[in-house]
Order: structure tokens, then C-alpha cells, then sequence
């Protein structure tokens, strides 16, 4: 065996625990991305790839940029003016802030669901029902059943299978917030973004929405901001950490929370600056 | 790590520090008694013997501190990247430090036993390999502390040489043994303690990997320099 010279380095090895298979085929593709809030630069240059059927977790100090960069992915910002986008957020062939996109159409691709649970005053049927009955001509039986598989999809219709017609502001935060995403996802979206989904609710409804995650991921590509590392660790296949408008760092979580290659991702994740 | 800023959370940051002043403590005990085994031995001295066989109680149980130490601070701090790296190498690394304190008791029960049967054997060449041994331990149980991956390298090749020596001891033990049969019994206590204090420096660059780890979030690869060739030794036959 060829003994190393001692003024060498080994080759050191990456574990087998760490060799993840390569993330999947992005279902949206964000290329040297800018953003402006009028003269506050808040995105800085961002590439990033969200891969199709998993879930992505963008982790950082407030003010770092991530959940401007999920207002970008379903064009908020166009309420506001004086804040632009440059760049490329490519789903398919569409440049996401191209400015001629069909909003409507933009937003049945891509749902968000927000902080707090937002449930329209209206009957849980009718919260499920609203974002579909903008785009598809349902029968009564059609939509019936689309609303049956939301609420199934968002591990909420056994719960909520015999009240159909009674107010969605009786339910509880948590049930409410799974409502939240039944109504996303009724639409059929590609993309799933989930702003801070838990940071309302308490342990166990979050556990219920972690799990949720977990099931809707084998249908949709998702994109979770989140202020609890355990969380991103737990729910996300990649993670990216912003900083100051900047994408520092994204990896497979396995190595972000483990092995983080960039130092500032290491202090943040472990608690010495943020 | 020392040279990076502190967290947040105060007691966290403390309770990092403990962890490593307990093993810090901890392979203090090991590198004394590693170091009584080898006096015990070369200079035939059963008392000190004696000490290093009771202080080993002592060395389990710091073990078991640091164990619920590094459970609890799992349990309740959840650490990540680095932190989670330094958990994982206290854990680790008071296992080894563990065997290599059984290490150095069986050898001082050894010595123990040569005295009685036979005192006569040239030492010299257990009494380098101890020291040689002794200075990798201390080593590697520094730079857990100073967290230096390219130091953890050197202890981590440096074990080469203590295979070395003892292959030696061992052909020569062989050919003692060879030559009159009486000898066979210090013999092969010799060759156990010799075999100890191999295995003593196989769990020193244990330790160096796993302080490698713990810094740079890498492991070595798996093939390390290695002199230990008596597993396939065989003695030539006397015709």
C-alpha cells in the first residue's frame, strides 16, 4: 500500500449518509434574479433551482429576502408600485416576471398559503371551491369531488366531512390553516409556496401540517420559508439560506444542517448571529 | 469551535465549553493511567499497579457524565452543523478513551504477574512503544480541545511508527519463546501487553478522525497507514 507523505493532506471522504441522489428536475429555474424594493436592493443576483416534487426550505435572519423572492414567484409585488424584478424565474417556458403573464393564470400554477390561516367568511365548501370556480366550469358532482380530494390531500376531510356547509372561521388555527392549503391546492397548482405556514399553531397541528407537506410533495413541487431550522431539517429535501439579499448557501438539508460548506450558514443554523 | 463567535444563548455556549473540559478531564485520567501501566511494568512496581487497576472505576464513570451530558444537551439544545459534530465526537471519543483506561489496566494487571513468574526480560522496547504511545494519546486528546484538523492528521499517521515497534516486540517475544519454552508464560503476557498498547494507539487516531470530523465536517478515508503485519506472522519452523 502506498503510505501518504506526511506533508499532505488525505483525500477526505464524503460519508455515504451525505451522498444524496441529485435533486430532481427543477420545476422552476430562478436566474440572476434582482429585486427592488424603489431603491432598497433586496434580492441580489439570486440562481436557484426549485426541483419538481420536493420540498424546498429557504431559512434566514428577517429582512434576508426569502419571502420577497415567494412574493416574486407569484408576482405579489405587482400590488405595490416602485417594487421590480429582473431576470429569469422560468417555470416551463414562462418567465414568471416577464410583465405580459396572465396574473390569473400565474396564480392557478402557483398557490401560497400565508403566516396566519386567511379562511374566507363563507362555508368550508365554498372556501375549497373559490379559486377553482375562477378557472374550470365544474358539474355539481365535479366539484363535489374536487373538493373532496383537496380536503383529503390536506388530511382534512375526516375531520370536516360532515359540516361542509357550516362557517370555516369554526374551525380550529390548525384545521383552518389545512383549509388554507385545500383551497391552494383545489386549483391544481405546479408550485406550492408556504409562507411561514406553522409559525401560528401549536406543536401538534404543526406536526400535522409538516405531514402534510411531506404527502403533497409527491405532487407538487414546494417552497416553504421558515424561521424553525428543525422544521426545514425536517420537511425539506434542499435548504437555502439568504442573507442580506443573498442567497449564501443551498444544499441537500442532510448537509446544511450537518456539514454546511459556507461559514455564515454555519453560525446562523447553530445560533451565534441572526 | 474556539476561534468562532459565540452563540446567542450563553449557556449554550457554556455547556459546549463543559463538554469539552469533561473530556478534557476525562482523558487527563486515561493519559495517567496509560503512563502508571507503563511505570508499573518497567519498573516492576505492583503498587502502582494496583492504583491504575482501581482508578479505572473512575474512568467509566466520568464516561457516563459525559454520556448524560451530551444526551441532555441533545435532548434540550438540539444542536446542528458544528455543535451537533462536537456532540457526536464527545460521545465517541469517551468510548474510545474508555477502552484505551481497560487497555492500560490489563497491562498494569499484567505487570503484576511478570513480576511474579519472570523479571529478567529487556523492556526496552514495550518501555518506547509506551512512551511513544503516551505522546500520541496526549496529543490526540490536545487537540480536541484546540480543534487543529491538520495536527489531528499527524497523530492520525503518526500511529504507523507504534506498528512498527510493535512488530518487532513481537518477532523477538517469538523467538524468546522459541528458544526455551519456560519462557512462555511472561512471554505471552508481554506479547498481551504489547498487543494493549497497540490497540491503545489504534483508539488515539480514533480519536484524531473523530476530532477531524467534529472541525471539518469530512472523515479521513478509511485506509490509514498501517504497520500491524503480526495477524499473518507466521514462525519458521526450527528445521
Amino acid at each position: 500500500m502506498e503510505v501518504a507523505s506526511h506533508n499532505m493532506p488525505p483525500e477526505a471522504v464524503v460519508p455515504a449518509a451525505l451522498q444524496i441522489a441529485p435533486l430532481a428536475e427543477p420545476r422552476v429555474s430562478v436566474r440572476n434574479l434582482n429585486f427592488y424594493y424603489g431603491e432598497t436592493h433586496a434580492l441580489k443576483n439570486i440562481s436557484i433551482n426549485f426541483p419538481d416534487r420536493q420540498t424546498t426550505a429557504m431559512i434566514g435572519p428577517s429582512g434576508c429576502g426569502k419571502s420577497t423572492l415567494l412574493r416574486v414567484m407569484n408576482r405579489m409585488y405587482d400590488l405595490y408600485p416602485g417594487q421590480r424584478a429582473e431576470g429569469e424565474v422560468m417555470m416551463g417556458a414562462d418567465n414568471l416576471i416577464a410583465p405580459n403573464l396572465d396574473l390569473n393564470k400565474l396564480r392557478r400554477r402557483v398557490g401560497m398559503v400565508f403566516q396566519k390561516p386567511t379562511p374566507f367568511p363563507k362555508s368550508i365548501y365554498e372556501n375549497v371551491m373559490f379559486g377553482v370556480r375562477l378557472h374550470e366550469k365544474l358539474s355539481k358532482a365535479e366539484a363535489h369531488e374536487r373538493v373532496e380530494w383537496a380536503l383529503t390531500r390536506a388530511a382534512l376531510w375526516g375531520e370536516v366531512k360532515d359540516r361542509l356547509h357550516a362557517s370555516a372561521l369554526g374551525l380550529s388555527g390548525g384545521q383552518q390553516q389545512r383549509l388554507c392549503i385545500a383551497r391552494s391546492i383545489a386549483v391544481r397548482p405546479d408550485v406550492l409556496l408556504l409562507d411561514e405556514p406553522t409559525s401560528a399553531l401549536d406543536p401538534i397541528s404543526t406536526l400535522k401540517i409538516e405531514e402534510l407537506v411531506d404527502e403533497l410533495k409527491q405532487d407538487f413541487c414546494i417552497v416553504i420559508v421558515t424561521h424553525n431550522m428543525q422544521q426545514a431539517g425536517r420537511c425539506a429535501d434542499q435548504v437555502a439560506f439568504f442573507y442580506l439579499g443573498e442567497l449564501v448557501e443551498a444544499g441537500p438539508s442532510s448537509q446544511i444542517f450537518t456539514a454546511p460548506r459556507e461559514r455564515k450558514t454555519q453560525e446562523y443554523i447553530t445560533g451565534r448571529f441572526g | 469551535m474556539p476561534d468562532e463567535p459565540k452563540h446567542i444563548v450563553t449557556s449554550f455556549e457554556a455547556d459546549l465549553k463543559k463538554l469539552r473540559d469533561m473530556i478534557a478531564n476525562m482523558g487527563g485520567l486515561v493519559e495517567r493511567a496509560v503512563a502508571d501501566a507503563a511505570q508499573a511494568l518497567l519498573t516492576h512496581d505492583p503498587d502502582i499497579a494496583t492504583r491504575v487497576i482501581e482508578g479505572d472505576a473512575r474512568i467509566n464513570a466520568e464516561q457516563h457524565n459525559v454520556e448524560q451530558f451530551t444526551v441532555r444537551l441533545l435532548a434540550l439544545r438540539q444542536p446542528v452543523a458544528d455543535d451537533l459534530r462536537q456532540a457526536i465526537q464527545a460521545l465517541k471519543v469517551v468510548t474510545d478513551l474508555e477502552r484505551i483506561g481497560d487497555y492500560a489496566s490489563n497491562i498494569a494487571k499484567r505487570s503484576i504477574v511478570i513480576n511474579q513468574v519472570a523479571s529478567n526480560f529487556p523492556l526496552a522496547g514495550l518501555g518506547q512503544m509506551a512512551m511513544l504511545v503516551q505522546q500520541n494519546l496526549k496529543a490526540s486528546i490536545d487537540i480536541v480541545g484546540e480543534a487543529d484538523p491538520q495536527k489531528a492528521i499527524m497523530v492520525w499517521r503518526a500511529d504507523q511508527m507504534v506498528d512498527d515497534l510493535y512488530n518487532t516486540i513481537f518477532r523477538e517475544l517469538i523467538t524468546y519463546m522459541m528458544e526455551d519454552a519456560r519462557n512462555i508464560s511472561a512471554c505471552t503476557h508481554l506479547m498481551f501487553i504489547a498487543k494493549n498498547l497497540e490497540r491503545i494507539g489504534d483508539h488515539t487516531t480514533n480519536i484524531a478522525e473523530l476530532t477531524y470530523y467534529a472541525v471539518t465536517g469530512q472523515n479521513l478515508p478509511d485506509y490509514r497507514p498501517k504497520g500491524d503485519i503480526t495477524s499473518t506472522y507466521m514462525a519458521a519452523s526450527s528445521d
